[in-house]
C-alpha cells in the first residue's frame, strides 16, 4: 500500500506522528541487550515500548480513517509493514543512528522535549481520539523527558571525556532539530496557531537543560528537512529492510 | 592500642576474606556504580518489602531505575531506595548468641491464657 497521495490533513498528521514514535521506538530498541548497564538497558527499552505503544494507536486511528474514505481494509499492521520510505512522514532525526549512549539519550532528550508540548497541546484538540491518545502519551512521555534529561546532565557536567562526546554528539544531531517544529501544512490545519508557543516552549527546555548541562546551543547554518513530506536520509531505508523483512518475506505471517 | 573493628554491611555474608566493606581495589572499581536496596509498597495499607538490589551513580538514578526494573507490571504504589552500603547487618557467626537463646523461652509467646469461646482469630 502507499498513503503518500493521501490529502486528509488528520490522517497525514496521525501518520507522522506514528511514524516519529514507530522509528524512534525502532531506533531505541535496538539498545535492547546492548545497554551499558542493566538496569539503563531496561530503562531505555521500557521507553522504546512506550513509543512502539503509542504508534499503534495513532496507526489504529489512521487505518480507521483510510479504510473509511478508500474502502479498502487497512490495519495498523499494513501501515508499518507494508509501507515504503516516501510513505514514512517521521522527522530525520528520529531515523538518524544511535552512535553513542550519550548521542542516543541526547536524540531522545531533543524529540521528548518536542512531544511533551506537542502533546500538551494535541490533549486540548477537539478531535477526541487524538485528544485521548495524546493524554495517555503524554505520562509516558513526561518520563522519557525526565530521564533523557537527567542524562543529558549527567554526561555533560560529567567527566571531561563525557562532555566531549556529549558535545560531538550534539554537533551530529543538531542540524535534524530544526524540523521538529519547522510545523508543515498539515500540522498546522490541526494544531492551528498554537504551533507558535510549542517553538518557544521547546527551546527554552532545551536551553534549559543544555545550560545545566554546561553545554551551549550550537550555531548551525544548514539545517535538514523533508522527512515530514517523505523525504529520508538512506538509514530509514535500512531500518524499514529489517523491520519490514519478515512481513514483506512471508506476507501475512503471524506468530 | 589499636582495635580493629570489623563492620558489617548488607551483602556481605559468606565471604569473609572479600567483603566489600574491605575496600579492595580490585573489586571496587571507580566505573562502578553503587548498589542500592529497592522496597516497594505494592498498595495503600501495606509495607514497603525488600524486592532487590540494584546499581546507580546517585539517588535519583536509583530511583529511576527501581521504577524501571521493579514496576514494569504494576508491582507498586511507592517507591523506597537505601545505599546498601548504609544497611548494617548483624555478624552471621553470632547468630547462636543472638538468635538460640530465644529458642527454649516458650513463655514469651502469649500461649497461656484461657481464651472465651467469642474471641477469635487469635
Amino acid at each position: 500500500m502507499t498513503t503518500k497521495e493521501i490529502q486528509n490533513p488528520l490522517i497525514n498528521f496521525l501518520l507522522h506522528l506514528g511514524d516519529n514514535a514507530l522509528i524512534l521506538g525502532h531506533r531505541n530498541s535496538e539498545w535492547c541487550g546492548h545497554g551499558p548497564v542493566l538496569e539503563q538497558d531496561i530503562a531505555l527499552t521500557n521507553i522504546a515500548l512506550d513509543q512502539i505503544g503509542q504508534a499503534r494507536n495513532f496507526y489504529q486511528y489512521a487505518a480507521k480513517l483510510i479504510s473509511e474514505t478508500s474502502g479498502e481494509k487497512i490495519t495498523e499492521d499494513s501501515i508499518a509493514y507494508l509501507r515504503d520510505g516516501w510513505d514514512f512522514k517521521n522527522c530525520l532525526l528520529t531515523e538518524l543512528p544511535n552512535g553513542h549512549w550519550g548521542q542516543t539519550v541526547l536524540k531522545q532528550f531533543l524529540i521528548a522535549a518536542y512531544q511533551y508540548y506537542l502533546y500538551q497541546v494535541l490533549e486540548k484538540n477537539s478531535e477526541e481520539q487524538l485528544s485521548a491518545i495524546a493524554t495517555k502519551s503524554l505520562k509516558e512521555i513526561s518520563y522519557h523527558l525526565r530521564w533523557s534529561s537527567e542524562w543529558v546532565i549527567r554526561l555533560g557536567d560529567g567527566t571531561d571525556d563525557s562532555k566531549q562526546k556529549i558535545l560531538d554528539a550534539l554537533e551530529i544531531v543538531w542540524p535534524y532539530t530544526n524540523e521538529l517544529t519547522n510545523f508543515t501544512d498539515y500540522e498546522i490545519e490541526i494544531i492551528g496557531d498554537t504551533y507558535k508557543n510549542i517553538k518557544d516552549n521547546w527551546i527554552e527546555k532545551v536551553y534549559v537543560v543544555l545550560t545545566e548541562a554546561g553545554l551551549e546551543i550550537p550555531s548551525t547554518v544548514y539545517n535538514h528537512n523533508g522527512g515530514k513530506q517523505g523525504n529520508h536520509t538512506e538509514h530509514l531505508g535500512y531500518i524499514l529492510t529489517e523491520m519490514q523483512f519478515l512481513q514483506r518475506a512471508y506476507p501475512n505471517s503471524e506468530w | 592500642m589499636k582495635t580493629f573493628i570489623r563492620k558489617f554491611f548488607y551483602g556481605d555474608y559468606g565471604e569473609e576474606k572479600n567483603t566489600a566493606s574491605e575496600h579492595n581495589p580490585s573489586r571496587q572499581t571507580i566505573n562502578e556504580w553503587p548498589l542500592w536496596e529497592v522496597f516497594i509498597r505494592s498498595k495503600q495499607g501495606l509495607d514497603h518489602k525488600h524486592v532487590g538490589s540494584l546499581h546507580a551513580a546517585d539517588a535519583t538514578m536509583a530511583m529511576e531505575n527501581a521504577r524501571d526494573v521493579y514496576t514494569r507490571r504494576n508491582e507498586g504504589i511507592s517507591i523506597w531506595i537505601v545505599e546498601s552500603k548504609n544497611i548494617h547487618a548483624n555478624n552471621p557467626d553470632d547468630a547462636d548468641a543472638l538468635f538460640d537463646p530465644a529458642n527454649d523461652k516458650i513463655y514469651r509467646h502469649p500461649s497461656f491464657y484461657e481464651l472465651p469461646d467469642e474471641l477469635k482469630h487469635m
